[in-house]
């Protein structure tokens, strides 16, 4: 049975899609969103149940391969240090981020002109200024306005609390110079557009119970579905199918029920994350496309960026917020910005967080030797449960062309749909900067008259950050996209999610990838009237 | 066919014994403290019942335990027992760490332990938790500082 056309088809109703689909509805056209995932609920999350905490490495872990659920494709790792983390559902990686909202910098656009590495983008902070506003009025961001490492921007509602943790750190940070603000956070601190506050749970990363952290399945969804955008779940797409013309003309699908389905679409709209939109445009591959589909400059799955992480942790003789409040609370942009003396092009930023929960505080401290098996086991506990600190650094991983996916041969989903490989290794610039930012991290935590400090460089299970697989770029042979979203191949196919970034920042690019998901679907808007020509 | 044999997704018998002789290391109780160790019962049944997804990674560790003690570990003396568990953390780490992970996880939610850690036995939702503010007028040397981000135009 052949489906109805139309006029626009998303794929996935994570970050981006949701952000693109709520920004077209007012064109009125006809438009569904495909979704591999179902809708998360709520009343499941973690934190609504005594075992919160063992929760997070079952159902609801970061790692696909490890959660193995329905909605998951499975992704080889065996080839990179740094493994993937996602989630695969209505909301997509929002229902499991941190809720840390912090923007690219005016200099993350132009790092060809100013440090002479990778390529400038081809657009400017400025020309995202807009859409980054207007993505913070529609997730609820709770900030505090004057922050020196950025422009001007407005606050929505105030910010989350500084709490023990936040001031311990920030008077380190003072005596020692560095810049420190608290965070933007897609956290609603008050009520906001039918959103509880937040109650301070702890547990953002792993879906909010309370609803008040950000997350489009709470947010731009149900606007988006106010305005009859129809969004049909647990359908994961396959390819996409094209045309004499070189158009695409649709996508095939498998239903709940794994029937094979084709869609048929006037405009196709990729919003799957940096693994799986090359996945799924490499898996288009046909006569007429036959390196995959949009891949006429070879770069489809390559360029992939993380952000390496190193996190550096310690621990103080005197309580602080433990396990309780949102985990993340203050940033610091001080080695954000190119300083040629410390051997590294562009840079880094911090994120300091609370504590952690008593299994998780058990398990760090069996594995980082601070908490011996027998006799001494429970006295040490209490020196570590809730006195700890730290902090992980998001380094700026610069594009490589040797860091790519590509369709494993042999592994595959449960539809039979080839699974991702990804092959990728850190470059000496990142690894130069995540030395640095471990060595700093730990003078820090010093400072503050830590103890017992460890770190991990590169945390392993830090994959969250997808980017570059399907560049944006005003040259043909060197982009993918061209510099509003559309294909350079195929004229009514457009990307939104993180594939497209040139660069990936020093830090957490949902803001980014919204902000761009937005100028996109206003470009498509602008341009309607002569949008494939 | 009823079968007395366990589900193939549960420890058998003996390996339950060697993961009992192995978290009675590593947890034991504190008379002082008031606290059960990790063989407490309720403990120990949480134990068995949690393991989900580590069962295979938990049996190549229970193995290797008793391929390290050549034998049973629970047949040997004490201190016998402690030093292989010693030798498998010290060679064997990611395989200590599974037999860490099914433990902790469970004991530290146990109701007693919770609560002599000064925990509520609840979960966070839906009462949440205080945070305080802190002090925002600890930001005044970063204003004072004024802009760090680069111009671009």
């Amino acid at each position: 049975m052949r489906n109805e056309t139309v006029d626009v088809l998303i794929i996935g109703a994570g970050a981006s899609g949701a952000a693109v689909a709520w920004s077209l509805a007012d064109t009125k056209m006809r438009i569904l969103c495909l979704e591999q995932g179902d809708w998360p609920r709520s009343s499941d999350f973690p934190s609504a149940s005594r075992d919160w905490e063992a929760q997070q490495s079952e159902d609801y872990s970061i790692s696909p391969n490890r959660r193995g659920l329905a909605a998951d494709y499975p992704i080889n790792e065996d080839d990179t240090p740094i493994k993937i983390a996602n989630y695969n559902g209505v909301g997509g990686g929002t229902v499991f981020y941190a809720g840390h909202f912090p923007r690219l910098h005016p200099s993350d656009f132009r790092v060809r002109t100013l440090d002479g590495v990778a390529d400038d983008w081809p657009i400017d902070y400025r020309t995202l200024e807009p859409f980054y506003a207007l993505n913070d009025q529609m997730m609820g961001v709770a900030s505090l306005a004057g922050d020196p490492a950025y422009p001007p921007k407005e606050a929505i509602m105030p910010p989350i609390p500084l709490g023990l943790t936040g001031e311990k750190l920030g008077k380190a940070m003072n005596d020692l110079g560095w810049h420190w603000w608290p965070s933007d956070s897609a956290i609603t601190t008050q009520e906001y557009q039918g959103r509880a506050p937040c109650i301070n749970l702890g547990l953002c990363g792993a879906g909010c119970a309370q609803g008040a952290k950000a997350s489009t399945d709470v947010t731009y969804w149900p606007e988006a579905v106010r305005a009859r955008i129809e969004l049909r779940t647990r359908c994961r797409v396959s390819r996409i199918e094209t045309n004499s013309d070189g158009m695409a003309t649709g996508a095939y699908y498998f239903d709940p029920a794994g029937q094979e389905r084709f869609q048929p679409a006037e405009i196709v709209i990729m919003a799957c994350n940096g693994i799986g939109t090359p996945r799924i445009l490499l898996n288009s591959a046909s006569e007429r496309f036959p390196t995959g589909l949009a891949n006429a400059s070879g770069l489809v799955g390559k360029n992939l960026m993380f952000h390496p992480y190193a996190q550096i942790r310690g621990h103080f003789d005197e309580p602080l917020d433990g396990y309780r409040g949102p985990p993340i609370c203050v940033w610091s942009m001080e080695f954000y910005e190119t300083d040629p003396a410390r051997g590294f092009k562009r840079g880094y930023s911090y994120q300091f967080s609370r504590g952690l929960g008593p299994v998780r505080t058990a398990i760090n401290g069996l594995a980082d030797g601070l908490l011996p098996w027998g006799e001494g086991h429970h006295a040490a506990f209490r020196r570590l449960f809730c006195r700890s600190a730290g902090m992980v650094s998001i380094c700026e991983d610069l594009p490589e062309e040797i860091n790519r996916v590509t369709l494993d041969p042999h592994l595959k989903d449960a539809n039979g749909i080839p699974a991702p490989k990804i092959t990728y290794r850190i470059g000496e610039n990142t690894q130069r900067m995540l030395d640095h930012s471990v060595a700093r991290g730990i003078e820090i935590l010093k400072t503050a008259g830590a103890r017992d400090i460890t770190y991990r460089s590169p945390l392993p299970y830090a994959g969250w950050h997808l980017m570059g697989t399907a560049r944006m770029g005003k040259d043909p042979r060197r982009s993918v996209v061209n510099e509003w979203g559309r294909a350079h191949d195929v004229k009514n196919l457009f990307i939104v999610d993180g594939s497209i970034f040139v660069t990936s920042g020093g830090v957490n690019p949902t803001a980014t990838i919204q902000a761009v998901a937005l100028y996109i679907a206003d470009q498509i808007k602008t341009r309607i009237y002569d949008l494939f020509s | 066919m009823f079968s007395l044999l366990p589900a193939v997704d549960e420890l058998t018998g003996p390996e339950q014994e060697t993961l009992r002789c192995v978290v009675s290391h590593m947890i034991p109780p504190s008379e002082e403290l008031g606290l059960p160790g990790a063989t407490d019962p309720a403990i120990f049944a949480d134990i068995l019942r949690s393991i989900g997804r580590d069962l295979p990674a938990l049996r190549r560790s229970l193995q290797t335990v008793n391929e390290m003690a050549g034998g049973p570990l629970n047949t040997l003396p004490s201190s016998e027992q402690s030093a292989v568990l010693g030798t498998l953390r010290s060679s064997h780490a990611d395989l200590a760490g599974i037999l860490e992970t099914v433990t902790v996880r469970c004991y530290y939610r146990d109701d007693r332990v919770m609560t002599s850690l000064g925990m509520e036995a609840r979960p966070p939702f839906p009462l949440g938790f205080e945070v305080p503010q802190g002090d925002w007028s600890l930001l005044e040397p970063v204003r004072l500082r004024g802009k760090i981000y680069r111009d671009v135009d």
